[in-house]
């Protein structure tokens, strides 16, 4: 990517698929949310947590929307504790996995 | 990882130890960039920058105009909350005490908004009384986007995260209104020295 400028952004060339979450998120979640679609609140897109934009360099994992690129999802670990901040997220679906007796833990 | 930048750097480490907050360390010469975001591309014919109150506009410049402002030039150490700190950098820019002239009696607080939807709070005593800068030059060089180019803020005694880059605008405050960072656990006020990173420091 390329400004006006002629200088190269190293932000955009760092910047992830939502996917890359997956292994910070299931600390917190029992499914695969990368799988859950997600409703922007801030334009009302719906798409995949997985297609949209992890930015990791930053504090704390920040997943933006790929249609708005307004934040959607904020966490972190720290000092023991998770932090979750979906105020982005208007609505969250997530797929149960099939019911199986390896899924009810029995 | 400290131990060994300041042993590739012995000339210095006194002076180090020194001017170090408490869980930092020097980070040389390399300048890390950390995003939350795409880096806006804003160009000079469409940049302005702003003081609101909370209903109007009551300062506006373009690029021109900011650039025609009185200017001032200052070295100063900076202090990232992820624990590197960089000394004796140097920028160019505009006093926030220029910017904000006189402002409402009522104003207590100050929030920075910038391109891509960040926002940092800062108290309006912290980033007057030569304090505090917009600065859109560093080392001599036009400040470069992923530094917060065309201009961010500069408020050196706080973590770097208040120094905003890409700022537009400033809306003054009779109240505390917690940014970006700081409504993700991150310290309200963020003073290196007292090691204020998160919320319950």
């Amino acid at each position: 990517m390329t400004d006006p400028t002629g200088t190269v952004d190293i932000t955009a060339s760092r910047r992830l698929d939502g996917n890359a979450a997956a292994g910070m998120l299931a600390e917190l979640f029992a499914v695969d949310v990368t799988t859950a679609r997600s409703r922007c609140a801030s334009c009302g897109t719906t798409s995949m947590l997985g297609a949209h934009h992890l930015y990791a360099d930053a504090p704390a994992l920040v997943l933006r929307c790929p249609s708005c690129t307004d934040v959607v999802l904020r966490y972190a670990i720290r000092e023991g504790r998770i932090l979750l901040d979906l105020r982005g997220a208007q609505l969250l679906a997530v797929l149960l996995p099939a019911a199986s007796n390896e899924s009810n833990g029995a | 990882m400290t131990v060994l930048s300041r042993g590739f750097r012995r000339g210095r480490s006194d002076r180090a130890d020194d001017r170090l907050p408490p869980g930092q360390y020097d980070v040389g010469d390399a300048f890390p960039v950390l995003s939350a975001g795409p880096t806006p591309q804003t160009r000079l014919e469409r940049w302005d920058f702003s003081v609101h109150d909370q209903t109007d506009e009551l300062r506006r410049w373009t690029w021109d105009e900011f650039r025609a402002l009185p200017r001032e030039a200052v070295s100063v150490d900076i202090h990232c909350v992820t624990t590197w700190s960089k000394f004796d950098t140097r920028w160019e820019g505009v006093s926030l005490d220029t910017l904000l002239g006189d402002v409402p009696g009522t104003t207590r607080y100050i929030l920075a908004a910038s391109d891509g939807g960040y926002t940092t709070n800062l108290p309006l005593d912290e980033v007057t009384a030569g304090r505090a800068w917009l600065v859109d030059t560093y080392e001599g060089q036009p400040l470069a986007p992923e530094h917060g180019g065309p201009a961010r803020l500069l408020v050196p005694h706080l973590y770097f995260w208040k120094s905003a880059k890409w700022v537009r605008r400033l809306t003054l405050l009779p109240y505390d209104e917690p940014g970006f960072w700081e409504t993700f656990g991150y310290h309200n006020h963020g003073d290196p020295w007292r090691e204020e990173r998160y919320s319950g420091d």
